[in-house]
């Protein structure tokens, strides 16, 4: 494949796939390379995209039949213990109606693929079936294209957008990108549940078409730093759960047995009910946020998406910066094909304009939060576990009055966590998304 | 809670590439100075198994989440992408 092409895309998810839209547009040559038999075979999510960064790629995405599986109406946050828990929830008419589509589920498989269509149809040319395995350099250290896997499989281009996802074995092996410390991602296992749609709009509430997000912490991660989530699809349900991997690692946890601890979980347990299991993921969620981001541009390249660590760990936001940061560095590049220069100066406007949008903005913001994720276990134990037996106690019936029972839990609280250190948690908490 | 990993692992489809894209480079290395051997855990796919003196590496089922590319404590095992169109290929994602 001795072809020049102007811009290579090494990767087609929602980066690399916003970033060649966004370059075919204005008629710019760009190939993309995907190691999947087809955009999405290869991709994780948690499930939810957003509206607002997919209609700056296609504003009519609805009417051209994004693969949308349910719009979601409401979103729920779980604080659990092992045998129960805490349950904030919040719906708004306004996301059926005038927001709808501000979030919604879909499976990467067929939306990636779908994504990839329109970018085809804008003209780039997206190659799958095929690893990038390195970047070619000149003499100057200067990117002039990539090598893949392919027999004759070196492509030459004037400008290469690495776009591989978190797990970028090019960034690590090309040292774009230092390899994450184990404690900089976190590893997640994802099950999708079939049931019927009607059982689905049942258990959770909602009327067809229509879906909702739990979000969860406690005591499932047994101790770890972790997260899991309930998302509702058409006629699916995705659960996933996952824990930082050094803490996977010092724990000797099986991610798949505590998976399976959580579906037994009595608040998990009812929403699956008699439901299939019909597929087994897992993947990395760039967590270290901020601090963990890599120099995204030099000479002939950028990086985008979770290639670059953008994640938002609080909000459960990738999708959307990776998309963000796609459009961002095609609106680079196309400036730099302009001046004839691609060299790392005049790519500077990339990470200019990523500080000054929402995609760093908000990263910065939450810098500390995986560390004080990191730094209070309590979080994913003691605290759950003392919440729980509070609210069981003063919720049980038994000829004890109010008074004497909450002096019991004061000090039930006292004698599990000094009080110093619960104010320095909170305290640091609160800094931590300040 | 027990859980067999291969009936995860049988609702996936893998298109099997002969040759294997994990490798680990010194088994002396895991027997002799990695005490923990935490890739018998945290492996999503249960990939690694301790056999007599050696860890065997089962490439077929892996995830490909790259987890024990850093998760090795000695940075003993190799892995990279399986060939283009190989492993994994997602029904959902």
């Amino acid at each position: 494949m001795r072809e020049e092409f102007e811009v290579a895309i090494v990767g087609a998810g929602p980066a690399g796939i916003s970033a060649a839209l966004a370059l075919a547009e204005k008629g710019i040559k760009v190939i993309v390379f995907e190691r999947g038999e087809f955009p999405g075979a290869k991709n994780v999510s948690g499930g939810v995209l957003y509206g607002h960064d997919l209609a700056e790629s296609v504003p009519d995405f609805i009417r051209r039949e994004c693969p949308v599986e349910r719009n979601i109406v409401e979103s729920r946050v779980w604080y659990l213990s092992l045998d129960g828990g805490f349950n904030v929830s919040f719906r708004d008419r306004a996301f059926e109606e005038g927001l709808s589509f501000n979030a919604f589920t879909v499976g990467r498989a067929r939306f990636d693929r779908w994504f990839a269509g329109i970018a085809e149809e804008k003209g780039a040319l997206v190659v799958c079936g095929t690893t990038v395995t390195d970047l070619l350099r000149d003499g100057g250290g200067r990117v002039t294209g990539v090598r893949t896997d392919r027999s004759d499989g070196d492509v030459t281009a004037r400008v290469v957008l690495i776009a591989d996802g978190v797990n970028s074995a090019l960034a690590a092996k090309t040292g774009f990108r230092a390899e994450p410390e184990p404690n900089d991602v976190a590893l997640a296992v994802k099950e999708i549940i079939e049931l019927p749609e009607e059982v689905i709009n049942e258990r959770f509430n909602v009327e067809a078409g229509h879906g909702v997000t739990i979000e969860i912490l406690g005591e499932i991660t047994q101790g770890m730093d972790g997260v899991a989530v309930i998302y509702t699809n058409k006629n699916s349900l995705s659960l996933c759960i996952g824990a930082n991997l050094f803490d996977l690692m010092s724990n000797t946890v099986r991610p798949y047995e505590m998976l399976e601890e959580f579906k037994a979980h009595p608040m998990v347990a009812p929403l699956i009910k008699s439901g299939r299991p019909r597929e087994y993921m897992a993947h990395w969620l760039a967590e270290g946020g901020y601090d963990t981001i890599p120099h995204i541009y030099g000479d002939g390249y950028l990086i985008a998406g979770e290639s670059g660590m953008l994640f938002n760990a609080l909000h459960r936001e990738g999708s959307n910066m990776a998309m963000a940061s796609g459009r961002l560095a095609a609106l680079t590049i196309a400036g730099a094909l302009a001046r004839g220069d691609t060299g790392s100066e005049s790519l500077a406007g990339y990470a200019a304009a990523l500080q000054a949008s929402y995609v760093m903005k908000d990263l910065k913001k939450y810098r500390r939060f995986n560390r004080f994720l990191l730094n209070h276990k309590e979080l994913f134990s003691t605290l759950p576990r003392l919440g729980a037996s509070a609210a069981r106690e003063m919720l049980t019936v038994d000829g004890i009055s109010k008074k004497e029972k909450q002096t019991s839990i004061r000090r039930r609280i006292q004698g599990a966590i000094p009080l110093a250190r619960l104010a320095r948690l909170l305290w640091a908490g609160a800094r931590s998304i300040g | 809670m027990k859980v067999k990993v291969e009936d995860k692992l049988f609702l996936d489809r893998f298109r099997v590439d002969e040759e294997a894209h994990i490798r680990i480079i010194d088994n002396d290395i895991c027997i002799k100075n990695c005490l923990d051997q935490p890739c018998l855990y945290f492996c999503p796919a249960n990939v690694y198994k301790l056999e007599k003196d050696r860890i065997t590496v089962a490439y077929e089922g892996c995830l490909e989440c790259g987890s024990c590319r850093i998760g090795s404590p000695r940075l003993n095992i190799e892995w990279r992408f399986p060939t283009g169109g190989y492993g994994i290929a997602h029904k959902f994602g």
